[in-house]
C-alpha cells in the first residue's frame, strides 16, 4: 500500500516535469525562441546627417556638426535600485550635473523611458571625460559615447522664422507618419521648410544589428543597413536681400514682416518677420524654461508674421477693389467720382482720412492720392449678399481670406468678411459695435481695407503679384529645388499657379498706372519716399485702424518695375502709423537692394 | 614423483566477482552513467564564454568527480550496507557535525555558509549529510517503528531530522533543509508511521508556518530571508518584474522553451550570451533544454525516471526492512531534487538553490549521489546474493546433504 503510495508520487512527478517541458518546448517553443532573440539582439538606430540648406545662389544656410554626446539607455542601467543609484551619483559628478537634475531628465522624459528610449544627457563631452568614460564603460551600464549630428546654422539666426527648428518627434507625429518611417527619438524638423521639406531632408535612417550578451556588451555584427544621407534643399531665398529685410525690420523696432517675391512665379526671394529668434537656442538640449520664456513672450517671437499674420490691410486693399470693380463693370476707367470728402451711407458718414477733399476724379487719381469717398461708393455700389459681392469673390479670387499653399507649415488663412459670415457670428444687439448684422456700412469699411479684414503679408503679395503678372495667382514657393549630393538636381519645385483670371489689360494698365504715381508722382501717397528712386514703382501705402487705444497698422505694397514688373514686396508694421511713415521705408530699402543685386548679377 | 597432500589451488575471484557486478542492478547503473555523461556533455558546451576567476573547464573537472564518484560508489556497493545500522549514532553524529562545519567554519558564497574551503575544492557539506541521514534516520526508525507506533517515537524520529534542517537552514540553505525534511518523512512514512501521526505532524507544520511568517516579522525577528521569500513568491509570476530572481526564472524559461523540439546547438544564445543564470549549477537543466531542445530534455528525464523506477524496485527487493527505508529515504530525496530543480528552471517551482543530482556541475553534489547510489546498488546486491543462495543462509535441518552450491560465501 505505502509502495503504491510511493510509486504513485515518483510517476506524477516525472509526469509533470516531462509535460511542462513539451508545452514549453514544443506548444509555445516558437514564441520562446523570439523572446530568446529580442533579448540577445539589438538594433541600433543610425541617424544620417540632415540635409543643407542653401539659398539661391548656392551659400549654405544650415548644415550640421559632428558632436559627441553622452547617451543614457534607461532600459540598460541596473536593474537594482542601489546599484542604479550608485551609477547615477557618479555620472552626475563627472558631469558636474547632481543626481536630482540626472533623475529630473528621466522623469521628465517619461514616455520615452518606458520604451527605453535614449536620452541624451549631454551633448559636447570634452576630451578627458571621453576617455575616462570609455576606458571604464563596465561601470556604467546603459551609458553610452555616440556622435551625433546637430543643425548648424552658418548665418546664424538669419531667416530663423523661414528656415524653423528641428527636435525631436513628437507622439503625435509619430503616429501620422507612415510605418516605419520614424521611430522615437528620431529629430524632424518642427517648423519652417524644416518641416514642410522633412521628407527630403530627412534622409534614410540606417540600422545596426549587434548580437549582445546578458551585460549588453557587444558579440558581433549580424547586420547592417546603412544610413541615407538627406538631400540638400536649395531655397529660392536670398541670403543678402534677406539681411536686408531683416534689418529694415529691426530697425523699426516694432513687431513687423515683409515679403518679397518674384511676381511671375511665386518664387519667395525674402521673407522676414521681426522680433526673430535665436535659432541655436534648438539646437541644444534645452531647459522647459527657456522654451516656455519663447512660446509666451507677448510680442511672439516664434510666429512668422508674413504668413502667419492677419491685420486689416487700409488702403492697401484697394489695388483689388480696383481690379473687382474695373472687371465687375462697377466704373470705367475714365469716369469722373465727384469727391467731397465725405459720403453718407445708410445714415452713417464715412470721411477722407486727414479730412482732405479731392473733387473730381478718375480711378489713377483715386489710387493716387487713395481717396477713400472714391473707393465708399464702389463698396457702396457693390453690396453684398450671402458668402458672395463683387468686392468679395474678386478677393478670394486673388487669394484673401484663404491660405496661398506656400511650402511652410501652419499658414494662417486671413479672414475676408461676407454678410454670411457677419450673420453667423450675429447672436443679439446688446453690443452693437462687435455684434450685429450685415450692413451697407461693412462693405464700405471693406472697400478701404477697414474693419474686420484681416489679410497675411504673404496673401497681400500674391493678389498683387496676380494684377501685375495679368492675373494669375501664383503659389508662393520657397523651396527651389532638392538637389543630391555634389549638388545634383534631383527635383525642381515648380508650383504651378492657383489659378488664372481674367484681369483684362485695361484694368491691369489701369491700376498699375493709378499706384505708380502714388509713388512716382508729387501728390502720391508714398511720393515722399520712392520720388527720387532709379526705377519705377507702383505701389499703394496702406494705414489700418486697428482699434482703440492701438496705433495704426502701417502697410506697404510695391510692385516692380512697373512698366514690367517682375518683383512684389509687401511689408508691414504693428503701431507704425501712417503707411509712409513706417511700412513703406522698410520696402524701399528692400527693392534698392534688390534691384542692386540684379544689376550685380549682371 | 613424490606424492604429496594434494592442494587444491585456490580459485581466484575474477575482477567481475570482486566488483559484485553479477549482483549489481544493470539498469540503475546504465541510469547512472548516462546521466553523469549528459552532465559532462552539456557542461562541455555550457562552459564557453567564462567570467574571470571561475573554473575554465566545467566539463573535464566534473568529468574527475565522475571518475571519483564511480570508484566510491562500487566500494560502497561491496559493503554490507546493514552494518551502518549498528552505526547509526556515530553517523548521524556525522551529519549534525559536517552540518555545524559548514555553519562555523564555512565559507560565505553570496550570501550563504555552504561551502567549505578544501585544498582541491570547496566541500559542500550538507550534500553528504543527506545521505547520512538516511541511513542513519532509517536506522532509528527500525528500531522504533518496529516495536510500537507511539507518537512520541514518530516526534523523536521526526525531530532526528529537523536538527540538521534546521541548522542547514541557519547557513541559510532552504532548499536541502527541504531535502532533509523530505528524506526524512519518506523514510517515516514507509516504515509505517500510522497515518494520523502523518496529519498531526502537518497541523504543526501548518501552525508553526503561520506563526513565523505572522507574528515573526511583528516581534522582529524574520523567520525566513527577504531573498527566500522574494524567490518562494516571484515563481508565481516570473513575468511581472523584469529583475532578481524572476527575472532568472524568466530567462530560465526563455531557454527551456527556446530549445524547441530539436534545441539550438551551438546558436543556443541564451545559455552562452549569459542571459541563463547559473547555468553549470542550478540552471543547468535550462541549459540542457536549450541546447538539445525536447528531445534532449525528455532523454534525460526518462533517464531520472528509469532510474527512480529501479531505486523504487530496489526498495521493495531489499531483504531487510533497513533496506527498504534507506532506499526509500535516498528514493525520495533523487525525486524531490528532480521535482523542485527542474521545476524551478521550467517556471512551476520556486527558486530553492536545489542542485539536480548527477547533472549539476559540483563535486560535493556528484560525489553524494554516487554515494547514494552506491548505498542503492549494495541493498540490491545483499537482496541478489540472498535470493540465488538462500541455502547459504537457511540451511534446511532436515536434510543431511548439502544441496547447495559447492562454494561458500565467503
Amino acid at each position: 500500500m505505502r509502495f503504491a503510495v510511493v510509486t504513485g508520487l515518483v510517476i506524477a512527478i516525472v509526469a509533470v516535469l516531462l509535460l511542462r517541458v513539451w508545452s514549453l518546448q514544443v506548444l509555445s517553443g516558437e514564441q520562446y525562441r523570439a523572446l530568446a532573440e529580442d533579448n540577445r539582439i539589438r538594433e541600433i538606430r543610425l541617424h544620417p546627417p540632415r540635409g543643407e540648406i542653401l539659398d539661391r545662389e548656392g551659400r549654405v544656410l544650415v548644415d550640421n556638426r559632428s558632436v559627441v554626446t553622452l547617451v543614457l539607455r534607461p532600459a540598460e542601467l541596473p536593474k537594482d535600485p542601489s546599484a542604479r543609484k550608485r551609477e547615477l551619483v557618479e555620472l552626475a559628478d563627472l558631469l558636474g550635473l547632481s543626481y536630482e537634475e540626472i533623475r529630473t531628465r528621466l522623469r521628465l522624459d517619461l514616455p520615452s523611458q518606458f520604451g527605453g528610449e535614449p536620452i541624451v544627457l549631454k551633448e559636447g563631452l570634452r576630451r578627458p571625460l571621453l576617455f575616462y568614460l570609455l576606458e571604464h564603460q563596465q561601470r556604467f551600464p546603459g551609458v553610452s559615447v555616440e556622435r551625433a549630428y546637430v543643425r548648424r546654422y552658418r548665418a546664424g539666426s538669419l531667416a530663423a522664422h523661414v528656415l524653423g527648428t528641428v527636435g525631436e518627434v513628437s507622439p503625435g507625429q509619430l503616429k501620422g507618419s507612415r510605418s516605419g518611417a520614424l521611430e522615437p527619438g528620431d529629430v524632424v524638423g518642427q517648423s519652417g521648410v524644416e518641416q514642410s521639406y522633412d521628407r527630403q531632408l530627412r534622409g534614410a535612417a540606417g540600422e545596426l544589428k549587434v548580437q549582445v550578451d546578458a551585460l549588453g556588451r557587444p558579440k558581433g555584427e549580424l547586420g547592417n543597413v546603412p544610413a541615407g544621407a538627406g538631400s540638400n534643399l536649395r531655397l529660392s531665398l536670398d541670403a543678402d536681400l534677406q539681411a536686408t529685410g531683416e534689418e529694415a525690420l529691426s530697425e523699426t523696432g516694432k513687431p513687423s514682416a515683409f515679403v518679397a517675391m518674384n511676381a511671375r512665379t511665386g518664387a519667395v526671394l525674402a521673407m522676414g518677420s521681426y522680433p526673430t529668434f535665436d535659432l541655436e537656442l534648438y539646437a541644444k538640449p534645452r531647459t522647459p524654461a527657456e522654451y516656455r520664456a519663447l512660446a509666451e513672450d507677448p510680442d511672439a517671437p516664434l510666429l512668422n508674421r508674413a504668413d502667419q499674420g492677419g491685420y486689416p490691410t487700409g488702403s492697401s486693399f484697394k489695388p483689388l477693389v480696383a481690379t473687382a470693380a474695373l472687371e465687375e463693370g462697377l466704373v470705367a476707367p475714365d469716369e469722373i467720382v465727384y469727391d467731397g470728402g465725405s459720403l453718407t451711407v445708410g445714415g452713417v458718414t464715412f470721411q477722407n482720412a486727414g479730412g482732405a477733399v479731392n473733387g473730381s476724379i478718375d480711378m489713377r487719381t483715386a489710387l493716387q492720392v487713395s481717396s477713400d469717398v472714391y473707393f465708399y461708393r464702389l463698396g457702396a455700389e457693390a453690396d453684398a449678399e450671402g458668402e458672395h459681392g463683387d468686392i468679395q469673390d474678386w478677393a478670394r479670387s486673388l487669394g484673401i481670406g484663404r491660405q496661398t499653399g506656400i511650402d511652410l507649415p501652419d499658414e494662417g488663412a486671413g479672414l475676408l468678411p461676407t454678410p454670411a459670415w457677419r450673420d453667423r457670428l450675429y447672436r443679439s444687439e446688446d453690443n452693437p459695435y462687435i455684434d450685429r448684422p450685415w450692413t451697407t456700412g461693412d462693405n464700405v469699411n471693406l472697400s478701404v481695407g477697414q474693419g474686420d479684414l484681416q489679410v497675411t503679408p504673404l496673401q497681400l503679395a500674391t493678389a498683387y503679384a496676380a494684377i501685375a503678372n495679368g492675373g494669375a495667382v501664383v503659389t508662393p514657393h520657397l523651396g527651389a529645388r532638392i538637389e543630391g549630393p555634389g549638388g545634383r538636381t534631383v527635383s525642381r519645385i515648380r508650383p504651378p499657379p492657383r489659378r488664372r483670371l481674367p484681369i483684362s489689360d485695361l484694368t491691369r494698365g489701369t491700376v498699375l498706372e493709378g499706384m505708380e504715381r502714388a509713388a512716382m508722382e508729387p501728390g502720391g501717397t508714398s511720393y515722399p519716399v520712392f520720388g527720387g528712386f532709379p526705377f519705377a514703382v507702383a505701389g499703394k501705402t496702406g494705414t489700418a485702424e486697428r482699434g482703440e487705444g492701438a496705433e495704426d497698422q502701417s502697410w506697404y505694397g510695391a510692385i516692380a518695375p512697373a512698366g514690367e514688373p517682375r518683383i512684389v514686396v509687401v511689408a508691414t508694421v504693428e503701431g507704425g502709423g501712417f503707411g509712409v511713415e513706417a511700412a513703406a521705408p522698410v520696402a524701399a530699402r528692400i527693392l534698392e537692394r534688390a534691384f542692386e543685386l540684379e544689376r550685380e548679377a549682371e | 614423483m613424490e606424492a604429496g597432500p594434494v592442494t587444491i589451488p585456490a580459485r581466484r575471484a575474477t575482477l567481475a566477482e570482486q566488483l559484485s557486478l553479477r549482483y549489481i542492478d544493470p539498469w540503475l547503473l546504465a541510469a547512472s552513467l548516462g546521466l553523469i555523461a549528459f552532465s559532462v556533455l552539456a557542461l562541455t558546451s555550457a562552459g564557453r564564454n567564462e567570467v574571470a576567476g571561475q573554473p575554465d573547464d566545467f566539463a573535464s573537472r566534473q568529468a574527475a568527480y565522475a571518475v571519483v564518484g564511480i570508484a566510491l560508489m562500487v566500494a560502497v556497493w561491496r559493503l554490507d550496507y546493514t552494518r551502518l545500522r549498528d552505526l547509526r549514532v556515530s553517523l548521524y553524529t556525522t551529519a549534525i557535525g559536517l552540518v555545524l562545519l559548514a555553519l562555523l567554519f564555512g565559507a560565505t558564497v553570496r550570501g550563504a555558509d555552504r561551502w567549505i574551503e578544501l585544498p582541491f575544492f570547496s566541500f559542500q557539506p550538507s550534500e553528504l549529510a543527506k545521505l547520512l541521514l538516511c541511513l542513519s534516520v532509517a536506522g532509528f526508525a527500525f528500531e522504533l517503528v518496529r516495536k510500537r507506533s507511539r507518537l512520541g517515537d514518530t516526534a523523536v524520529l521526526l525531530g532526528l531530522g529537523l536538527v540538521p534542517a534546521g541548522l542547514v537552514l541557519l547557513q541559510p540553505d532552504l532548499g536541502t533543509a527541504l531535502v532533509l525534511i523530505v528524506g526524512t518523512l519518506a523514510v517515516l512514512f514507509v516504515a509505517g508511521v500510522p497515518w494520523q501521526h502523518f496529519a498531526a505532524i502537518a497541523a504543526a507544520a501548518a501552525v508553526i508556518g503561520g506563526a513565523i511568517l505572522t507574528l515573526g516579522p511583528a516581534v522582529g525577528i524574520d523567520g525566513i530571508h527577504d531573498y527566500q521569500e522574494d524567490r518562494l513568491t516571484a515563481f508565481l509570476n516570473p513575468s511581472e518584474d523584469p529583475s532578481g530572481t524572476s527575472y532568472q526564472v524568466r530567462q530560465s524559461m526563455i531557454a527551456v522553451g527556446s530549445g524547441e523540439s530539436t534545441g539550438r546547438g551551438d546558436e543556443s544564445t541564451q545559455t552562452e550570451l549569459l542571459f541563463l543564470p547559473e547555468r553549470h549549477t542550478d540552471f543547468i537543466f535550462a541549459a540542457i533544454g536549450e541546447r538539445f531542445g525536447f528531445a534532449g530534455a525528455a532523454m534525460m528525464t526518462t533517464l531520472f525516471a528509469l532510474l527512480l523506477w529501479r531505486a523504487l524496485r530496489v526498495m521493495r527487493l531489499a531483504h531487510s526492512f533497513y533496506g527498504t527505508l534507506t532506499a526509500a529515504g535516498i528514493l525520495a530525496m533523487l525525486a524531490f531534487q528532480l521535482l523542485v530543480n527542474v521545476g524551478m528552471n521550467v517556471g512551476i517551482m520556486p527558486v530553492t538553490g536545489i542542485p539536480l543530482p548527477l547533472i549539476s556541475y559540483g563535486g560535493s553534489s556528484v560525489l553524494g549521489s554516487f554515494l547514494a547510489l552506491g548505498i542503492l546498488q549494495g541493498i540490491h546486491v545483499q537482496a541478489e546474493r540472498r535470493a540465488r543462495r538462500p541455502s547459504a543462509y537457511t540451511p534446511l535441518p532436515a536434510l543431511p546433504t548439502s544441496a547447495g552450491p559447492s562454494r561458500s560465501p565467503r
